[in-house]
């Protein structure tokens, strides 16, 4: 069944809220709007104000809020608009969510999942258009997610769900409109494993959410140059699963991370440096990245695109590992 | 603005650990003044400059083992500003400064093999400077290691010029059979050295640097050997003499009229003093002895004398006692590595009678001498008793016929009967 | 080392001087291992130069001056300890 990311992620929200009376959703917009993105269309209708929540815009009190509803025994999923808007949130969910069951000694979880999306590429502008990640997945007690495929899109919301303790799930503002197969592995999605996308065995192109999509462009220009690219699509960014991108860097003995965050204390660094802890004899070219610039994401359109990852630049970093730059 | 880059110290290196820096940007070096101390898997050698500057970079750092050719400093020239010679880099493409710079490698004479930088920089890559070592991907380098295959010489295609897995893969299949089961012996002994102190370590890697020479030798080079008993009655005498009335301090020992009897021999038979480099034989413009010096731990090394031919018996003394001392100690100077344009062994010591050399590349000859035995001695048509030494000569076909080699000896003979000549400097 | 050999110049402390001077040229050489009455340079690898620097320390460390014509009267240990002790009671 071909579907949108949208509508898979719509009906993943369907299905938890349909099956699960401790369910609700809570954020800006998402009950008369519909959601910024349009995945909640219709839920105020169907499932009533008290599940289908808008809220004022403050972060910090309605991400508590979820807290508090998670502690209390509820299944809350918190909808930021973006992660940049979830810096006002920060104390709640780096000092609150994420410390609970560490401090009280397992006695409380905070079975909470905070939706928001993330990325650049729409023209919103510096203040919309961030990827930061990174700044959660740096922090013990959250675990970190990244759908970019429509399995993961259908499949991850309800292993989030499941998850007793906090779960980020990041959706990028772009994949939205993105359309694809829905197979049948979306119901065995979990929270634990990155996934080899594309095989190949010259370079491993190490992706997450918007990125997989313009590595798997890349592997295709590359392949029509006699350059076999592997595809691994990291899905969660926190704990991350070394094994995968390990093993897969061991056999094509090259690198590429491709991360739309700023390069400087970035995600793709951790990756690299795991890389280089763990494989470094097995590497046969220095380990690369394509990150953004390090800018505010432009808003004109010309300099946005210069601004983001794209495939042409992942092909250029190849070519150089491979000594054809 | 000029490189000063690892020079080699002799046939068989092909890299070095640099220990100590003697200078520090600023300085100002003359020629011959010792400006680094580096480790060769022979000894602990004083790197000296030959060529004047100030010194304006140390480009690497102690510690590192690295490539003969690999840039360890950079200079002014005389009268030449900071502001210049950073002009200067800043103008030359990437990769082009060690091209370009004259680069001031002390004179080696070696084949050019050995000496050149080890990976050419691939044209345009990068706007990196130019690679200090030869860059090897840590994935080759393991493989290599596994091979035994030694990466001088590969070539790079990965990234800025780096020796990739694929190259090393493609060097070794291009290896010759026996060279392969010769490497790979090799790579099977190395476990124990790992683990063996330094000491053995050291042992190991000087035997394994005389088998890369001694074999290179034997392969290259078309020996001929030739050999005369030469009658000492007149130097013996002349030797005891000498030395009777002198203290301890102010002896001579046998070897050294022999060393400089054959630098003065060499006076009139240049084809035997020099190098063969590429395909041809370079004359030496001096006569540098190399003298063959067994170490007590094992192991040989072949440090030269200085213009033997010029230098009073006493002087040559001197020179002898302090190069066996340095020898001994491991503290060399560069040039003394690398300078020898003839070497001469002494193997009567241990009692033999017979020395046939193996010409230590890429010199030419190698003059041996045996034991000093009492003989039968016929002259005139008596018989009578007297020292005689046999005297031998390993030399290099290419560079000269045994003809010459044969009045070469007859030179030395003659030579050693007048020793009173010899320490005049001139015959 | 040397118990049960008796010669006319035995004398230990000068014994033990000889030895000390000969390993400083010869450091692998193992002093219980040196026989007395065999020749010492078939025992111990020196060269020329070898012997050279040990009549030098000889001579730094016991003052006896060694000419070269007497060099063949010392062939073994104990030719030496006689030589050494003669010239110093001399």
């Amino acid at each position: 069944m071909r579907i949108s990311y949208r509508e898979a992620m719509r009906t993943a929200l369907h299905d938890a809220l349909a099956s699960d009376p401790r369910v609700f959703l809570m954020g800006e917009d998402v009950g008369k709007y519909g959601g910024s993105y349009a995945v909640s269309k219709g839920f105020l209708a169907e499932f009533g104000p008290e599940r289908i929540r808008d809220t004022p815009l403050s972060e910090l009190a309605f991400v508590g809020a979820g807290v508090g509803a998670a502690l209390g025994g509820l299944r809350p999923i918190v909808e930021v608009m973006t992660v940049n808007f979830s810096l006002l949130a920060l104390d709640q969910i780096v000092n609150a969510a994420a410390l609970y069951r560490h401090m009280s000694a397992g006695q409380f979880h905070v079975p909470l999942v905070i939706r928001m999306a993330t990325g650049a590429g729409r023209q919103l502008a510096a203040q919309h258009s961030h990827s930061l990640e990174n700044w959660y997945a740096h922090v013990p007690g959250l675990t970190v997610v990244a759908p970019a495929t429509i399995d993961d899109a259908r499949g991850m919301l309800a292993a989030a769900l499941a998850d007793p303790d906090p779960v980020i799930v990041f959706e990028h503002a772009l994949l939205y409109n993105s359309e694809g197969e829905l197979s049948d592995a979306w119901r065995a999605c979990d929270l634990t494993s990155a996934q080899i996308l594309r095989q190949g065995r010259d370079v491993t192109l190490i992706a997450w959410g918007g990125t997989v999509a313009k590595s798997l462009e890349a592997a295709a220009a590359l392949a029509a140059e006699g350059i076999d690219a592997e595809v691994v699509d990291l899905r969660v960014l926190r704990p991350l699963d070394d094994a995968t991108y390990i093993a897969s860097v061991r056999r094509t003995r090259r690198a590429v991370v491709v991360d739309e965050g700023w390069r400087s204390g970035s995600l793709a660094a951790e990756v690299m440096a795991r890389i280089m802890e763990q494989a470094l004899y097995d590497l046969d070219a220095p380990v690369a990245r394509v990150c953004s610039e390090e800018v505010p994401i432009p808003y004109a359109k010309h300099l946005e695109d210069a601004a983001l990852p794209q495939p042409a630049k992942v092909v250029a970093a190849v070519r150089r590992l491979l000594g054809k730059g | 603005m000029f490189e000063f880059r690892l020079p080699s110290l002799g046939a068989e290196m092909d890299e070095g650990t640099l220990l100590e820096w003697k200078v520090k940007p600023g300085d100002v070096v003359h020629k011959g003044d010792v400006v680094a101390v580096v480790d060769t898997s022979k000894s602990a050698i004083d790197v000296e400059i030959w060529t004047e500057g100030t010194i304006h970079e140390l480009v690497l750092e102690p510690n590192r083992k690295v490539p003969v050719g690999t840039v360890m400093a950079r200079l002014l020239e005389p009268g030449e500003s900071v502001e210049h010679a950073e002009a200067e880099m800043r103008a030359l493409p990437a990769g082009a400064v060690s091209a370009g710079a004259h680069a001031a490698v002390a004179s080696v004479g070696d084949a050019p093999a050995a000496a050149a930088p080890a990976a050419a920089p691939r044209a345009g890559t990068a706007a990196a400077a130019a690679p200090s070592r030869q860059r090897v991907s840590p994935a080759a380098r393991l493989r290599a290691q596994a091979l035994g295959l030694e990466l001088t010489g590969v070539t790079g295609t990965g990234p800025e010029g780096a020796v990739t897995l694929d190259d090393v893969e493609k060097a070794a299949a291009a290896m010759r059979p026996a060279d392969r089961a010769a490497a790979a012996a090799a790579v099977a002994t190395t476990p124990a050295a790992a683990v063996a102190p330094a000491v053995a370590g050291r042992a190991l890697a000087m035997r394994s640097a005389i088998a890369a020479a001694m074999a290179r030798s034997k392969r290259d080079i078309p020996h001929y050997y030739l050999a005369a008993d030469i009658p000492l009655v007149h130097l013996q005498r002349w030797l005891a003499a000498r030395n009777a009335d002198r203290p301890l301090t102010g002896r001579v020992l046998m070897a050294v009229p022999l060393l400089k009897a054959v630098a003065l021999a060499l006076r009139r038979f240049p084809e035997l003093n020099g190098h063969h480099v590429g395909d041809a034989f370079v004359p030496a413009e001096s006569i540098h002895v190399g003298v063959a010096i067994s170490l007590r731990q094992g192991g040989l090394i072949a440090p030269a004398i200085h213009d033997v031919d010029a230098l009073p018996i006493d002087e040559l003394m001197r020179r002898l006692a302090d190069l066996v001392a340095r020898a001994r100690a491991l503290t060399l100077r560069s040039s003394e590595m690398t300078d020898a344009t003839i070497t001469v062994t002494n193997l009567g010591e241990q009692g033999v009678e017979l020395v046939q050399g193996i010409i230590y590349p890429p010199q030419v000859a190698l003059v041996g001498f045996g034991r000093v035995t009492e003989r039968p001695w016929i002259e005139d048509g008596k018989v009578s008793v007297a020292p005689v030494v046999t005297a031998s000569l390993a030399a290099d076909h290419r560079a000269s016929d045994g003809h010459r080699g044969a009045l070469f000896l007859n030179e030395l003979a003659r030579l050693l009967q007048q020793p009173g000549q010899l320490d005049a400097g001139a015959t | 080392m040397t118990m049960g050999t008796t010669t006319e110049a035995d004398d230990p402390t000068l014994r033990q001087a000889i030895l000390e001077t000969l390993q400083r040229i010869a450091p692998e050489v193992s002093p219980r291992e040196i026989s007395p009455s065999r020749p010492l340079r078939d025992q111990v690898d020196l060269d020329s130069m070898d012997w050279l620097n040990f009549l030098l320390g000889l001579h730094a460390r016991l003052g006896v001056d060694i000419p070269e014509s007497d060099y063949r009267k010392l062939v073994t240990l104990d030719d030496l300890l006689r030589y050494v002790s003669a010239k110093r009671r001399g």
